[in-house]
């Protein structure tokens, strides 16, 4: 396998882009991070993406990013994940460049979620549930985890407030990210008071419906950088788990976390301990927990404390959400596992500013689909 | 723009329903009480009220106030969101019920939350041109929030009612007029739908704010007046927040706004919002003041307008019940279910 290097990064705003259409939002996200003369470089374009068809009216979405791009007749397809689908397009442009097939992948991660009222958006993300026994009967992905999160609390019998240190970190190091969603802070305070959207989950424990796009360009080359601080792949993992979380053994085992993350830190050669910064998947503040403790950072029904001793602050033992997660950066789904790489590039740059962690250099980026159903692991660091 | 003729407010009147049920007994029925609300209470209409009948109400009190014949209007326009036929002119029954027909032009009037201020335009270019006279106007809602949603706290019943005629007997005079009018589908119902559905914070800042900002400014630049030139301004009230924060972006003071803002007290009262604000001021305005009022309506659009009181401005004002009179005039209730009986929430087939 070839060594796999980020020879460039570029994203739009988060947020609501009600003026903004899908295909305008991934021309911004490709432009940022290919200078036009370099398009006749890249030999494939990789797009994640979640709901083009239900939410945008758009399949087909490789073509059509790749035409609108003015990328030409390059090779383009659209890969889809649930809410992974940045993730597993990451990991596809990853195996294909260190595989030899491709000498320089574009990865493409974008959602456009606003042109539905939220009904409708919600019951697209409905979809990445099991259709049989999770959305035919109306569960909801905010009703999903909060069950998981209710079956935390009864078995490590912690509080509500006792998950406030991760909205408040979130939103505190979106307010250093020019292009996060929510760039305000909250308190402890803020936490007790939102309003509830399906106990024990409140608002501030929610990722908001949103709209953006991320792009990547992987290349094989580390000539092909140029002059910035050379980040390197060393390591991708992936796994399922059962599609309905009642189908798990255990609901508060995020098994395809910890597979993936296994798998990603061996190929690098690392352990939990080397990894400088964490962009996990806080769709829902329950998320983190279980993917801390499953990628390891945390014992079994310990995951909590790391938030509660500041642990997961950018100068914490183990930074998340350094750049605002999905909680604050915004969520726009199928973008998502590309943000988290672009945020951590960010980091193993030193371009992070007020939220930067000191001397960063190795990053771990995790992907969620679904209810922890497929997961994608990533691991960057920083070279020279 | 501006009329031909010079044109004005003759008389004015308004209506609020003296029910009113407040935020929490909402928030009981559908578990939202650990929250906020952005008004304690709003008004909704008796068992035998809805829109022609509360028309009709302030019809009256604008034909009081004016002290004519109602026979000398040449029109009687409702714009309203909840007519109670679909096919059918509410306008009818109101200008028979004041005694304004048979010669009289009768329509009603939709485009959400500015129909009022439509009916205003169209009355004060009727007369400006000679054609009428008198001309009314009417905005009323009976406003319909579906169950459960946000705007079921704040979607209230009560409106207003102008009569524009020649300027040399107003009470306020009309200096000018702008319409500003895109195409931004923030809240609609289609036909067939119980329930307007909403595109949440959509409404806000490309919606309310782009047009009622967008108006104000074009109709202060036409007319080289700034927001200290004013006495009084009045925007169209979804919640308290939006218009100060839309006054306090164009420069006005709370002394300049407050006054108008009915909705802190009886929530939004959709096409009949403004035009509430407005009777408000008029209520207290002296003579040789000049307001600012935009409207805004989902669709979208606001109609801007720049009014002059008179010396005849306070001369017939307690001819009929003031808006403070109205908004004191309240029946507090705190069952959800009345509130459903009597907004037609409760359906029988």
């Amino acid at each position: 396998m070839r060594d796999v290097f980020i020879a460039g990064t570029g994203q739009t705003d988060i947020g609501e882009h009600w003026d903004r259409s899908l295909k305008d939002l991934a021309v911004e996200a490709v432009c940022a991070a290919l200078p036009a003369e370099r398009r006749g470089e890249v030999d494939c374009l990789l797009v994640g993406n979640m709901l083009s068809g239900e939410l945008a009216s758009q399949e087909n979405l490789g073509a059509c990013a790749a035409d609108w791009a003015g990328l030409g007749p390059v090779e383009a397809v659209k890969i889809e994940s649930a809410c992974a689908s940045g993730g597993a397009a990451f990991r596809e442009g990853y195996l294909r460049v260190a595989s030899g097939a491709s000498d320089c992948a574009l990865v493409l991660g974008v959602e456009k979620m606003t042109d539905l009222l939220p009904d409708g958006v919600s019951a697209g993300l409905a979809l990445a549930a099991d259709g049989d026994t999770e959305n035919l009967h109306g569960a909801t992905f905010v009703a999903l985890n909060a069950l998981i999160m209710r079956r935390y609390m009864h078995e490590n019998g912690c509080r509500h407030e006792d998950f406030s240190g991760f909205a408040v970190n979130a939103h505190r190091n979106a307010a250093a990210n020019a292009r996060a969603m929510f760039r305000r802070e909250v308190t402890g305070e803020d936490y007790a008071r939102a309003c509830m959207v399906a106990s024990p989950i409140n608002l501030l424990d929610s990722s908001a419906i949103c709209d953006g796009a991320g792009a990547v360009l992987l290349c094989a080359d580390p000539q092909a950088l140029g002059n910035a601080r050379r980040i390197r792949v060393t390591g991708s993992g992936a796994a399922c788990d059962t599609i309905a979380v009642a189908s798990r053994q255990d609901p508060l085992q995020l098994l395809a976390a910890e597979l993936s993350s296994r798998r990603a830190l061996a190929g690098a050669g690392r352990k939990a301990e080397d990894i400088d910064l964490f962009e996990l998947h806080d769709a829902f503040s329950i998320m983190a927990v279980l993917s801390l403790e499953a990628c390891g950072f945390a014992p079994r029904g310990r995951g909590l404390r790391l938030a509660l001793e500041g642990e997961i602050g950018p100068r914490g033992r183990v930074p998340i959400a350094t750049r605002g997660g999905l909680k604050a950066r915004g969520h726009p789904v199928g973008a998502t596992g590309v943000l988290q790489v672009i945020d951590a590039v960010a980091q193993l740059r030193g371009e992070a500013g007020a939220s930067q962690v000191p001397e960063a250099r190795v990053a771990m980026t995790q992907n969620i689909g679904g209810s922890g159903a497929s997961i994608y692991t990533h691991i960057l660091e920083a070279e020279g | 723009m501006k009329t031909t003729r010079p044109v004005g407010i003759c008389g004015y009147g308004a209506y609020v329903p003296r029910l009113r049920i407040d935020a929490r007994s909402i928030a009981r029925v559908w578990g939202r009480l650990g929250r906020g609300f952005p008004v304690p209470e709003k008004s909704f209409p008796g068992a035998d009220e809805d829109t022609i009948t509360m028309s009709i109400e302030a019809a009256r009190a604008a034909v009081d106030r004016a002290g004519i014949d109602a026979q000398r209007l040449s029109a009687v326009w409702v714009g309203t969101e909840s007519k109670p036929y679909a096919v059918k002119p509410s306008a009818t029954v109101v200008a028979e019920a004041i005694g304004a027909t048979p010669f009289v032009n009768a329509a009603d009037l939709e485009f959400a939350c500015k129909a009022g201020s439509e009916g205003m335009q169209m009355a004060a270019a009727f007369v400006g041109s000679g054609m009428a006279e008198y001309a009314m106007a009417v905005g009323m809602d009976t406003a319909q929030g579906k169950p459960g949603d946000e705007l079921e706290y704040t979607a209230a019943a009560g409106g207003a009612a102008y009569i524009f005629g020649p300027a040399e007997s107003s009470a306020a005079k009309l200096a000018a007029s702008l319409s500003f009018v895109t195409d931004t589908p923030d809240f609609f119902r289609r036909a067939h739908m119980r329930y307007p559905e909403h595109g949440m914070r959509f409404t806000g800042r490309p919606s309310y704010f782009h047009h009622t900002l967008g108006c104000a400014r074009a109709l202060l630049e036409e007319t080289g007046l700034k927001p200290a030139d004013f006495r009084w301004a009045v925007f169209h009230q979804p919640n308290p927040r939006f218009p100060r924060e839309a006054a306090a972006e164009l420069g006005f003071k709370p002394a300049q706004f407050e006054r108008s803002l009915v909705c802190a007290r009886i929530g939004n009262t959709y096409a009949g919002s403004s035009l509430l604000g407005l009777a408000s001021v008029l209520d207290v305005a002296a003579p040789g003041e000049r307001i600012l009022m935009v409207s805004y309506g989902s669709g979208a659009g606001s109609d801007g307008f720049v009014f002059e009181t008179t010396e005849r401005v306070a001369q017939r004002r307690d001819a009929a019940p003031s808006v403070d009179c109205l908004l004191d005039r309240r029946q507090p209730v705190t069952e959800y279910a009345r509130y459903l009986h009597n907004a037609g929430k409760i359906r029988a087939q």
